[in-house]
């Protein structure tokens, strides 16, 4: 089914703003997408209407708020395709998710151990694993990524080992647009007994997401990138895993029976949810995953790639661009550099001309430097994106080009 | 021209500039039109951290006079440090450190910028400014 996009961006107040005078063509949804304003509505009536703690009060709008935000939880639980709402904890997003498996690992990795991540990883899915492998003297393995941006599996075959405990590794390139062979990588980890932890920050709004297909063992993902509140997300764990993990936090909420010599913790998901937790967020995290599910993330995902072939295909015929990232099994990302042009320089110049796009390593300094940059433009597309911003975008660049040139 | 005249010249002739795609246009041509530096000092020395650009900035004291030659990757980056250059090459560090940076909030320079950007220029003037300070110190003869 097409969507109608016409409709779709009379959703997101912000895209009839002007920037820098000129009307905004926002193409940096890698880095965060835009709302719509049943996220904000959900926002305002929660604290309008609803604003109470959770699972303590006896009165009635704690009850409210306790049943909204477990009803959330189990709506995002249905959302990836986890089994049990209890195995969706809580985080502050994709960032903390890595972070908090990375921390309450380190009782499983001893000196020798082996983490294996890819050359495609976004920091925050390697500088925690690098820090733990440093702490308990483990090391950190690599999988290799080939000219058109795509896993070496052939590599990653022979660098998992009796040695290796975790494999992490991201669903979708933030960089290349790569979307990764996430249920391939599971089954061989699994063969060896490896668990694997899927950073999913760039595939939760533009593919669909199934934990239990896909079967890895954790999946970590941020609300802001789709098209829901910045300072949320979800750390899913299998059961069994999230039972044998010791908590991360300690606090309120987390506990069962607290004692000046002893504490026993609470059940999951609270055992990892220590401290008030973001209601709010996790409220209008469900609005943004139900408009995701409302428009189709099939019908989305038809329209993001349209875009990004339309994109890539007009892109190629200014001179001097490279594109940076051509798997076969891409999401819309378009990462290019234009010889003898810094990114950063074009990426000013087409701001000038409304067109937000992203330049720089993009939080994956390693990836881009294997590329022999030192940065790249990017562009990145969503739900709300049109075939005339690709035309203005297209246009902006050829400007900016001949003003460097 | 004192260092005021300069600012003063700057802030005329971005002013003949309504858009600022103009003014970007302009210092590019700065950019391209800075004079290279000597391929010695392109090294990590002489590089601003701070920049999403690599800026490389070199000193030396002629006369008591500061002479500034610069160079980056970027070339509005380029254009940016040019105006600086423009600015406060050929003064004492005296002139330097007492300079006030007004001319680029008059022409918008600042609040125009990226953060990124805005960091970068920042960076720029202090390393500038930290020059003066120790050609200033070489200079004064110490006391007992």
């Amino acid at each position: 089914m097409a969507l109608n996009i016409e409709q779709i961006r009379k959703d997101f107040p912000i895209l009839s703003r002007k920037v820098n005078g000129k009307p905004l063509v926002y193409l940096d949804n890698a880095a965060t997408t835009q709302k719509p304003v049943g996220v904000m509505e959900r926002i305002t009536r929660y604290y309008s209407e609803e604003n109470s703690n959770v699972h303590r009060g006896v009165h009635r709008l704690s009850q409210v708020a306790t049943e909204e935000f477990e009803e959330a939880r189990r709506y995002i639980a249905g959302f990836i395709g986890a089994g049990k709402p209890e195995e969706i904890v809580f985080t502050r997003g994709t960032t903390e998710s890595v972070n908090f498996i990375a921390t309450v690992f380190q009782q499983f990795i001893g000196a020798g151990d082996e983490i294996l991540i890819t050359a495609m990883e976004h920091h925050s899915n390697l500088v925690p694993w690098q820090q733990l492998c440093r702490r308990q003297n483990a090391a950190m393995k690599v999988v290799p990524v080939n000219e058109r941006g795509e896993l070496d599996m052939e590599s990653f075959k022979n660098l998992i080992t009796s040695k290796t405990k975790m494999v992490a590794v991201a669903h979708v390139s933030n960089v290349l647009g790569t979307i990764n062979p996430v249920e391939k990588i599971t089954g061989l980890a699994h063969d060896k007994g490896v668990p694997v932890l899927v950073d999913g920050a760039q595939a939760i709004a533009h593919l669909p997401v199934d934990v239990r297909r896909t079967d890895c063992d954790f999946y970590a993902f941020s609300a802001h990138k789709a098209y829901g509140p910045m300072g949320i997300g979800v750390l899913y764990g299998k059961e069994e895993w999230l039972n044998k993990l010791s908590p991360y936090q300690f606090g309120g909420e987390m506990v069962d029976q607290v004692g000046f010599k002893e504490t026993t913790f609470n059940v999951l998901p609270f055992k990892f949810e220590a401290g008030t937790p973001d209601v709010c967020g996790a409220l209008a995290m469900e609005t943004a995953l139900k408009y995701i599910e409302k428009n189709g993330i099939e019908n989305i995902r038809q329209h993001e790639d349209e875009l990004l072939e339309y994109a890539t295909r007009e892109l190629k015929k200014l001179r001097g661009i490279k594109i940076i990232g051509e798997a076969a099994e891409k999401t819309a990302v378009l990462s290019f550099v234009a010889g003898g042009v810094h990114p950063y320089d074009l990426g000013t110049l087409v701001d000038q001309m409304g067109v937000a796009v992203r330049t720089g390593h993009h939080c994956a300094q390693p990836l881009v430097e294997r590329f022999g940059l030192s940065g790249t433009v990017r562009a990145s597309f969503g739900i709300y994106n049109t075939f005339e911003e690709v035309d203005i975008f297209i246009r902006a660049v050829r400007q900016a080009l001949d003003m460097l040139r | 021209m004192t260092i005021q005249e300069k600012q003063q010249q700057i802030i005329e002739e971005f002013s003949v500039f309504d858009d600022w795609l103009d003014k970007y246009a302009y210092l590019i041509e700065l950019g391209k039109a800075l004079p290279l530096i000597d391929e010695k000092y392109k090294t990590d020395q002489y590089l601003i951290s701070g920049c999403q650009s690599r800026v490389w900035l070199h000193a030396e004291i002629k006369d008591g006079k500061m002479i500034l030659t610069a160079d980056s990757d970027a070339v509005i980056t380029k254009g940016i440090v040019s105006l600086l250059i423009r600015v406060f090459s050929g003064h004492t560090p005296d002139e330097i450190l007492e300079a006030d940076m007004e001319f680029l909030n008059t022409i918008g320079l600042k609040e125009h910028l990226s953060p990124t950007r805005a960091n970068g220029l920042q960076s720029m003037i202090k390393q500038i400014r930290l020059y003066a300070q120790v050609f200033k110190l070489k200079a004064t003869p110490k006391s007992e």
